[in-house]
């Protein structure tokens, strides 16, 4: 880690701005595929959407250790991390609570994180996939909780193969990851519940 | 880290996610799961309703609601339509809930299984395998006992088809409301530490069998107050003579149908007139 590294400002009023930010998020996976905002009035470290990095801020703390890509780690995104949220940045994917991954990059897979137990699947864990833009990719059916009949998305930038892994995630309910995808400042929640493919 | 259970429960529809329940200004059993699930979601553009078996105005719904107004600075109602954020104690309001709005559930035992098994270690096993033929035995040993499906309350449902769930021990009357909800359903277990969720839109099936449906609780008469039927009614005794009446649990269903005209027999005079 660089020691030279200026540390932007998080949150100016921790209380109200994280209670927006997290009613966004919770509306994001109540309703699989919806844009939500997440506005937190912040501007973000280099390699974080303004969204990922409000999201971490409403959410991390040191009981939920954060994975990064490497670059990220080792750059100004990890020193901000550490510093406002007091998390571990691990190495492992698999050890993490909270994981970045960008949308397009091939490594991580979604299955290298960890998927719960089948006695607590609620240890898994959440991955904010940073993606090119939240339209105008190709297009997917969503189904599901939360969803009233079937929903579309289509976001953009995504390695190829990323909603065969999605749906191999969902396969595996109740266990699996739970993903945010995020661009710029609003996400699309995609939770192990939702199921990919043509609409019934 | 309540913020956290959330987020994991509406991802897992109907598993209990433990949480690290906190300290609340009342005694637990009194509401302080509910307490800590609205703390954790509500903000200042939020309307608070807060209900008691249906009721604005007992002991517990007026003091979580003037708690909220005055720690939160939230704004809050009796009107079920107007609200954004609706705490309940053990029933669901019979105006039909919409999309945005939020029913926070305070649970006493959200185990669905803990009666049968007290073992948390074995009830978290039979959850892992989806293991679920000891609470079909309960539900036929009552066939069998009283000739029909003797539980009224916390009636257990089956959510998106894999977890049995406890819908807190609201009366089985208003399981049909929770299935395919557009509101999102949020349950907060204080003393017991569990929260657990049902997004909008999410299958929530009462368990039954093939020759013994699942039904809900009918009542012969419409409310005495304002005439409404198909509702749930509580029974209010008047004297010591045995007389007594059946009203709408739900007040403000109650109220706003009496503002509209409608009469039942012992409404007496208009509500106008009683001020």
């Amino acid at each position: 880690m660089t020691t030279d590294t200026l540390i932007g400002p998080g949150f100016s009023d921790p209380v109200f701005q994280s209670q927006g930010a997290f009613r966004a998020l919770l509306a994001a996976l109540a309703e699989p595929g919806t844009r939500q905002g997440v506005a937190g009035g912040i501007t973000p470290p280099d390699g974080l959407h303004a969204a990922t990095a409000t999201a971490l801020l409403t959410l991390a703390d040191y009981e939920t250790p954060i994975w990064l890509p490497s670059v990220l780690r080792d750059g100004a995104a990890g020193a901000w991390l550490r510093f406002h949220c007091g998390s571990v940045l691990v190495s492992e994917p698999g050890d993490a609570a909270f994981a970045v991954i960008d949308g397009a990059t091939i490594d991580p897979a979604l299955s290298a994180f960890d998927a719960g137990t089948d006695q607590f699947p609620d240890r898994s864990t959440t991955i904010i996939v940073q993606c090119a833009a939240l339209d105008g990719g190709e297009t997917v059916t969503l189904t599901g909780p939360g969803i009233a009949r079937s929903r579309q998305i289509a976001p953009a930038g995504l390695r190829p193969g990323f909603w065969a892994e999605v749906a191999a995630n969902n396969d595996a309910y109740p266990l699996g990851v739970d993903l945010l995808l995020s661009h710029g400042d609003a996400v699309l929640g995609l939770p192990r519940s939702t199921r990919i493919g043509e609409a019934l | 880290m309540i913020r956290r259970a959330l987020l994991k429960a509406v991802a897992v529809p109907g598993y209990q996610v433990p949480f690290g329940s906190r300290e609340m200004p009342l005694a637990r059993g009194w509401g302080t799961g509910g307490i800590q699930v609205t703390a954790a979601i509500i903000g200042p553009a939020d309307t608070l309703k807060v209900i008691d078996q249906g009721a604005d105005d007992t002991t517990n719904a007026v003091s979580i609601r003037a708690f909220f107004a005055k720690v939160a600075e939230v704004a809050t109602t009796t009107h079920t339509a107007e609200a954004t954020i609706i705490q309940t104690r053990h029933r669901i309001p019979e105006a039909k809930l919409t999309e945005g709005q939020v029913l926070v559930y305070q649970v006493p035992i959200p185990e669905p299984l803990r009666f049968l098994e007290p073992r948390e270690t074995e009830t978290r096993k039979m959850h892992a395998l989806e293991e679920y033929g000891l609470m079909h035995v309960k539900l036929y040993e009552d066939i069998a006992r009283h000739g029909r499906i003797a539980t009224t309350y916390a009636y257990p449902v089956k959510v998106e088809g894999r977890y049995v769930m406890d819908p807190s021990p609201t009366p089985k009357f208003d399981n049909p409301k929770m299935h395919m909800s557009e509101a999102l359903q949020l349950f907060g277990a204080g003393r017991e530490k569990r929260i657990y969720a049902v997004p909008p839109y999410t299958e929530v099936v009462s368990l039954d069998f093939e020759d013994q449906p699942f039904e809900i609780q009918h009542f012969e008469d419409p409310c005495a107050l304002c005439g409404a039927e198909g509702v749930y009614l509580d029974e209010v005794i008047l004297d010591d003579h045995g007389g007594h009446m059946f009203v709408c649990s739900d007040t403000d269903n109650c109220e706003d149908r009496r503002a509209h005209g409608h009469r039942g027999t012992l409404a007496g005079h208009a509500l106008e007139a009683a001020e």
